[in-house]
């Protein structure tokens, strides 16, 4: 498995009337050919931003300032709009949210489906409604050759995100971003769409990028795991070291305030008080602090770096908690350089 | 849809006859009557009883209504009080001009308020947004009268560029290219209300779609700006203006009273002036019948095209 | 918990509820059908416990929870409060039971007035129902206000500079301000955060607790429902699939539809993950057209010929199942 995207600490701004406003920083995460890792976390805390920079759709008065994106060989932190669209639909695809509103009202579902096709894998019209017919029967919608020229509006919820699915693979991306894209559905059909996405998934060796708030939806899904909190990364591992050991407080705290119906009857839900800070006024120490039941004084003034732990798997926090841990990870990195190093020569 | 348009029609019919009855009677309020502006002011009481008897004025209104409205429905609409022509006669004379100049002032206004509208939709705040959007104020705030007399002032009576008023030179052959110079300053005046007004709704209209999720979904297929804006941006855009058409359209009927009168274009505007000041009744009734029609046929055909324009909207 | 006792007497009873909506065609706007939202709803809702309403979108459960407090008017049934038919007492006790029925909605924002302070919002009912004199109705407030954890300095905030935990909070703060006696909780914590939901679940509990207050808490999200309720009632297409207490739903789920929504959750243990699910295909059908027979049986993977003719009723004691062929314990 080859690297496909490498994301490293991006700082993506926003410039408003009253000033650029940080929404994401030093957001760094990486992603092989066929892997898929989960951005988890609360509203506000940039998972969306992130995706949204990746692919250079944020609204005009936000743009990437620092950091790199590198994704195969190109640098797309600072690729231009033309060399974006290449990529976009192409090479990275998306799905959103919201399928009642992501589909355009007034166009066919073939037109809305074939004019990716046509563009990025110069299809003949025919063919491109003949493969577009083809991908609406592998994401499971009945009757696809009359669903194609229907409009949005006469499809459900379930089977829009479909559309919005097949769109998004008809060109056979190297990555997928999901922003989301079981939120806005009901529970059974939610299991529908993630069922069809790890069994398309298989087929298609395609990486995805999970947004979703759900830590459900992270343990069926993810390969590993990014937590965000207010714009930043603070804890990275593969799935099942998060669940099994996580370590930050506020994936603890998340896992604990979750009511998930696996829970025992009389066990009281942990709720982390007070709520996100907002991007216009960021602690200038640990952005978690004033929520943290851990906080110490340094945690106030001084910032914590993502820094990798000593434990079973690669896993990144952002805590001062774990500084002892930190430093045997850095203590057997560097025996472990020193010892190949004594090998080589 | 076929069930709603017979729906719909049968529903204007008592909405026009509801118009008539107020029409008539508002009308019959007005102090003077047409016998007065007939006749010779020296005639005698006995004169004008016999004149008022003649045309069936003397008979009480609601007498005067039942005939009008039986003429009607046999297709009669009665002849002028003041001109003695046949008043289907006077409107179609008059109907062709006013239907040429409201005609050319909307495609004219639309045709450069449109793409202007999306242009300062893209670039939201940038100095071309600001600049056309401060035009259109003007064009929307100018009383038409004053923007009319300043145009002939420059153009016409200055520069001498276009003929002052009438929609054709006295005597001239009246071809096409002599009514094109009497139309060109009317419809700048007209034109520049109507697409003052249509900037305004575009631009708004478009930046409400541009927010839109699905135009986020285009962009990240790797569609190209100009698909995106004329393709996926626009047809939902135009969705809300076909409200606005849809208000524009008995303009074509309604026509434009004070702009025909500054430019003595011989229109509907004109007529409806030169009835009231004759108080020419029957010609009246028939030009504000004409215009109710316009109205309710307006709105018929502003709900046909939302259904065009936008396939969630089915009647049924 | 808090088991429905025999010899209690129901505080909320309801009865065949139903709600229509016509569907107009044609020229003369003909109703040729309905949309039916609710359809032969009843339950009884004990005093102190919580009912929770589950069920996917277009189920009749927010329909339902609206006709509780009359924000809908039912196309028949009866909602009986303590007794009384609130759909035939007059106005003005009709006033007086408003008093005792409260609900709050999911997006508490809209229903707030924005050019109203937050102080003078929550003052508004009890002045409005000449409850109590400014400077009562002012202490109310304060005192109020402390209990759902809203600082009293805030009382001077307009609704748009709160988030959207403290939107909620001022929802259930203006439910409380007439000391009510049962709250339809209508999806409250779907459209807040995570670590925000479990505030205001919790919030909830406590003060049902300490103001002995009966919820009907309809929700889509089953964990929260499961947190919080002591029965509940499953529906689908207007119609109750099952009504048992939360420990039955859960550890004995009856109807194969409920137990497919326990199984549609995703768990949050990645060990799991590789569990066999039973994922039913196609979508909860139109409530204008709902299918003949069990509404469900479109969708239900052990659907047999009955189950398209006959719609099964609701039977049972305490636990209520509307299914030819209930799950029982060994078959599974």
């Amino acid at each position: 498995m080859g690297e496909l995207l490498k994301v490293d600490k991006i700082k993506t701004e926003f410039q408003t009337d009253k000033g650029p406003v940080t929404s994401v920083d030093e957001v760094s995460f990486d992603l092989k050919e066929g892997e898929t890792i989960c951005l988890v976390g609360e509203s506000g805390c940039g998972k969306s931003v992130t995706s949204l920079s990746i692919m250079h759709l944020l609204d005009r008065n936000g743009s990437v300032t620092e950091g790199s994106i590198r994704f195969e060989d190109k640098d797309l932190a600072h690729a231009s709009e033309a060399k974006m669209r290449k990529i976009r639909g192409n090479d990275i695809s998306m799905i959103f949210q919201e399928p009642m509103t992501s589909l355009n009202p007034v166009l066919t579902i073939g037109d809305q489906l074939t004019e990716g096709i046509r563009l990025h894998m110069n299809y003949s019209r025919a063919d491109a409604r003949s493969y577009a017919i083809e991908m609406l029967k592998k994401v499971g919608i009945p009757r696809a050759e009359g669903i194609i020229d229907e409009y949005p509006h006469k499809l459900s919820g379930g089977m829009r995100q479909r559309v919005m699915i097949a769109m998004a693979l008809s060109c056979k991306p190297k990555l997928l971003i999901a922003d989301e894209p079981t939120t806005a559905l009901d529970v059974t059909i939610q299991a529908q769409i993630l069922k069809l996405m790890k069994k398309l998934r298989e087929e298609s060796n395609t990486a995805i990028i999970l947004i979703t708030h759900d830590l459900g939806v992270v343990a069926e899904m993810a390969d590993k795991v990014a937590v965000m909190y207010a714009g930043q990364v603070v804890e990275e591992t593969d799935v099942y070291t998060l669940f099994d050991n996580p370590k930050h407080p506020y994936t603890l705290g998340l896992m604990k305030s979750i009511p998930h119906i696996t829970n025992p009857d009389d066990m009281r839900l942990n709720s982390i008080p007070g709520s996100v800070p907002s991007a216009r006024n960021m602690p200038k120490g640990c952005r978690f602090y004033d929520r943290c039941p851990h906080a110490m004084k340094r945690c106030l003034a001084e910032k914590p770096e993502l820094k990798p732990i000593e434990d079973k798997q690669a896993h990144s926090i952002r805590c001062f908690l774990y500084e002892e841990e930190e430093k045997n990870y850095e203590k057997k990195h560097a025996e472990k350089q020193h010892a190949e190093k004594e090998v080589s020569s | 849809m076929l069930q709603y348009i017979i729906r719909r029609i049968l529903i204007a019919i008592p909405v026009l006859f509801g118009v008539t009855i107020l029409n008539f009677f508002i009308i019959n309020l007005a102090p003077g009557n047409p016998v007065d502006m007939m006749v010779n002011p020296s005639a005698t009481p006995e004169q004008l009883a016999a004149t008022k008897h003649a045309l069936g004025l003397d008979q009480p209104i609601w007498v005067q209504y039942w005939n009008w409205i039986v003429q009607l429905l046999h297709g009669n609409l009665g002849f002028s009080y003041s001109t003695r022509e046949p008043v289907t006669q006077i409107l179609m004379a008059h109907v062709g001009p006013t239907v040429l100049l409201m005609g050319v002032s909307l495609i004219v206004g639309y045709l450069i308020a449109i793409p202007l509208g999306i242009i300062c939709a893209r670039k939201q705040n940038s100095w071309i947004d600001y600049l056309v959007t401060g035009f259109s104020f003007f064009g929307i705030s100018v009383p038409h009268f004053f923007l009319g007399l300043g145009v002939i002032y420059v153009f016409a009576s200055k520069l001498l560029w276009f003929p002052t008023g009438s929609m054709n030179t006295l005597g001239g052959d009246g071809s096409f290219i002599d009514t094109f110079n009497h139309l060109v300053l009317p419809v700048l005046v007209l034109a520049t209300g109507i697409g003052g007004n249509m900037v305004r709704y575009v631009r708004s209209s478009m930046l409400d779609v541009l927010g839109k999720d699905y135009l986020r979904t285009a962009k990240a297929k790797g569609l190209s700006q100009f698909l995106i804006t004329n393709k996926h941006a626009l047809r939902n855009s135009l969705i809300p203006i076909i409200t606005v058409i849809g208000i524009d359209i008995p303009l074509l009927i309604g026509g434009a009273i004070v702009t025909e009168q500054v430019f003595q274009w011989p229109g509907l505007g004109l007529l409806t002036i030169q009835s009231i000041t004759s108080r020419d009744y029957s010609t009246l009734m028939a030009i504000n019948l004409l215009a109710a029609c316009t109205v309710l046929f307006a709105n018929l055909l502003t709900d046909i095209l939302y259904a065009v324009a936008d396939p969630r909207i089915r009647y049924d | 918990m808090n088991m429905p006792l025999d010899q209690e007497k129901p505080l909320l009873q309801v009865r065949h509820l139903k709600k229509y909506y016509p569907i107009k065609k044609g020229v003369i706007s003909r109703t040729v059908g309905y949309v039916k939202a609710v359809d032969d709803v009843s339950f009884d809702i004990y005093p102190g416990e919580t009912m929770g309403i589950v069920g996917e979108s277009g189920c009749g459960k927010s329909t339902t929870g609206r006709s509780l407090v009359r924000l809908e008017d039912p196309t028949a049934g009866q909602v009986l409060f303590q007794g009384k038919d609130l759909a035939t007492v007059s106005q003005k006790e009709m006033r007086k039971l408003r008093t005792d029925l409260q609900i709050i909605f999911q997006d508490p924002y809209s229903s707030l007035n924005p050019r109203k302070r937050i102080g003078d919002l929550l003052a508004e009912p009890l002045l409005a129902h000449k409850m109590a004199t400014k400077a009562e109705a002012e202490k109310k407030v304060n005192e109020i206000m402390e209990i759902v954890g809203l600082p009293k300095q805030y009382k001077n905030r307009y609704p748009h500079q709160f988030s959207g935990g403290q939107r909620q909070r001022i929802g259930i703060a203006r439910a409380l301000m007439l000391r009510p006696k049962l709250i339809i909780c209508d999806e409250p914590v779907s459209a807040l955060d995570v670590s925000i939901q479990a505030q205001v679940l919790n919030l909830l509990k406590d003060l049902q607790k300490s103001l002995n207050l009966t919820y009907v808490f309809i929700a889509h999200g089953l964990g929260a429902v499961k947190y919080i309720s002591d029965r509940i009632t499953v529906m689908y297409l207007g119609k109750v699939m099952e009504l048992a207490t939360t420990r039955e739903i859960f550890e004995h789920p009856k109807h194969p539809y409920t137990e497919i929504l326990l199984n549609a959750y995703p768990i949050p243990n990645p060990h799991e993950r590789n569990r066999t699910q039973m994922v039913i295909e196609g979508d909860v059908p139109s409530p204008a057209n709902p299918p003949k027979g069990c509404v469900f049986h479109t969708r239900c993977p052990f659907a047999k010929d009955i189950c398209r003719e006959k719609a099964p009723g609701l039977t049972g004691k305490d636990h209520l199942v509307a299914c030819h062929f209930p799950i029982d314990e060994g078959k599974v």
